[in-house]
């Protein structure tokens, strides 16, 4: 494809030279400037290239890297911050639920006390009412007991006294004491 | 032909016998040069972090050479960066001023193409003894061909290697040259059908111009991707 390229351009050159018959053949290949173009050539080059090397190259080079440090310490940047607020969001987030745990602690700590303090209370309260039942109780025994005795004393002497009256006569106070015992006992279920 | 034609500017200038004339042909090169020197400079000038439109042109040129040379030869092809760049720069601005008309185009001719190509082509094979000694030689040895092949491969490869400098500087030239010519047939077309005939010619004209443009780039990268090329052979060696 070069080839048929260049074996064209040669061919166009020859035809072109022939329509405008100025000149004979590609002044490319005559060496009268060769010298001429590769002196000057080689100046040319080489302070272009010490210039592009000693002066620009320097510039563009800290300007590229400058920007990319910065892009790059930017972006660091951005991401640090990044890093923090999402601690700190974290941190704001633990206190929360701290809080929120102590709160409810707290909440069941009192409930709990409150609990313990109404059983206690409901405790000592059954326990005072069933000492004073207690009490209650042995006294009505008692009230009961010595009740008895005294209906059976009374009972005994008034007997006595009922038959002094009608017989006149003293009769033995064990016998009828006895025999008002035995009624009461046989009686006293019947009404107490 | 005419536009290929080197004259003298100005005195002669002879020493020792050997005409060093300021041509025409310098003047092109010292006017490249200095395109390239006022785009460097307008676009180092300010050094600002959000680049204007000169400076990004700088960098990018700059951006692009350093890719390639990272691309093709490696990390250990910075060393060259600076002599790349020119070379690059140098051709495309060559090749772009040789666009106007009426100015003349320097990588058109294939002494100073020559010159460029050979250049290069010394300076990598000196680097290549240089960094790996006699062991450069391995260079013309691939791996894995059959002994029978050897022989003939290693000529092949010689011959290859020895013909770099010509295709390079070849290849510019005759690229240059035959899109300026192209362009010269087309427009003495324009010219000699006139009013009435032109309008075809000249519509080729324009695409070509176009066409002539893309190729002045490709050309410049080319030289140089191959320059890249041909120092990765030299700096590391593997076929």
């Amino acid at each position: 494809m070069k080839n048929i390229c260049v074996a064209l351009c040669i061919a166009l050159t020859f035809s072109v030279n022939k329509v405008y018959g100025s000149e004979a053949g590609m002044p490319q290949l005559d060496p009268e400037f060769w010298p001429a173009q590769v002196f000057w050539l080689i100046i040319t080059f080489s302070v272009l290239y010490l210039i592009i090397w000693k002066i620009f190259l320097p510039k563009i080079t800290y300007s590229i890297e400058n920007r990319k440090s910065r892009v790059v310490n930017d972006l660091d940047e951005a991401q640090k911050l990044k890093e923090s607020a999402e601690k700190k969001l974290r941190e704001y987030n633990q206190i929360i639920e701290n809080a929120k745990k102590e709160a409810k602690k707290i909440i069941e700590e009192s409930r709990k006390k409150l609990d313990q303090d109404i059983e206690n209370k409901k405790h000592k309260f059954n326990n005072d009412m069933e000492k004073e039942l207690a009490t209650i109780e042995k006294e009505i025994k008692e009230l009961k007991k010595s009740s008895i005795t005294n209906i059976s004393k009374i009972s005994a002497e008034t007997s006595s006294e009922i038959i002094k009256q009608l017989i006149g006569t003293e009769i033995n106070k064990s016998n009828v004491v006895a025999i008002v015992e035995d009624v009461l006992k046989k009686n006293v279920n019947k009404h107490i | 032909m005419q536009q290929f034609e080197v004259y003298k500017i100005g005195p002669e200038i002879n020493l020792g016998g050997i005409n060093l004339s300021f041509t025409n042909s310098s003047l092109f090169m010292i006017i490249s040069s200095g395109l390239i020197l006022l785009l460097l400079f307008f676009g180092t000038k300010k050094k600002s972090l959000v680049p204007s439109k000169i400076q990004l042109i700088t960098e990018m040129s700059y951006t692009f050479v350093a890719k390639m040379i990272n691309d093709t030869a490696g990390s250990s092809a910075k060393t060259f960066f600076p002599f790349i760049f020119t070379l690059f720069m140098f051709v495309l601005f060559s090749n772009m001023v040789g666009m106007l008309p009426y100015s003349f185009t320097v990588t058109s001719h294939i002494i100073v193409t020559f010159v460029l190509a050979a250049f290069v082509f010394v300076g990598v094979t000196v680097l290549g003894f240089v960094k790996h000694g006699i062991k450069y030689l391995e260079l013309f040895v691939p791996k894995g061909v059959p002994i029978v092949l050897l022989p003939l491969i290693i000529i092949i490869e010689i011959i290859s290697y020895l013909s770099r400098p010509v295709s390079l500087s070849v290849r510019l030239f005759a690229n240059m040259m035959a899109g300026h010519t192209m362009l010269k047939v087309f427009g003495g077309f324009v010219i000699s059908l006139g009013l009435l005939g032109g309008w075809l010619p000249l519509g080729f004209s324009v695409a070509l111009t176009g066409l002539e443009i893309l190729v002045a780039f490709l050309q410049a990268y080319v030289f140089a991707i191959l320059t890249c090329i041909y120092l990765n052979d030299a700096l590391n060696l593997h076929h």
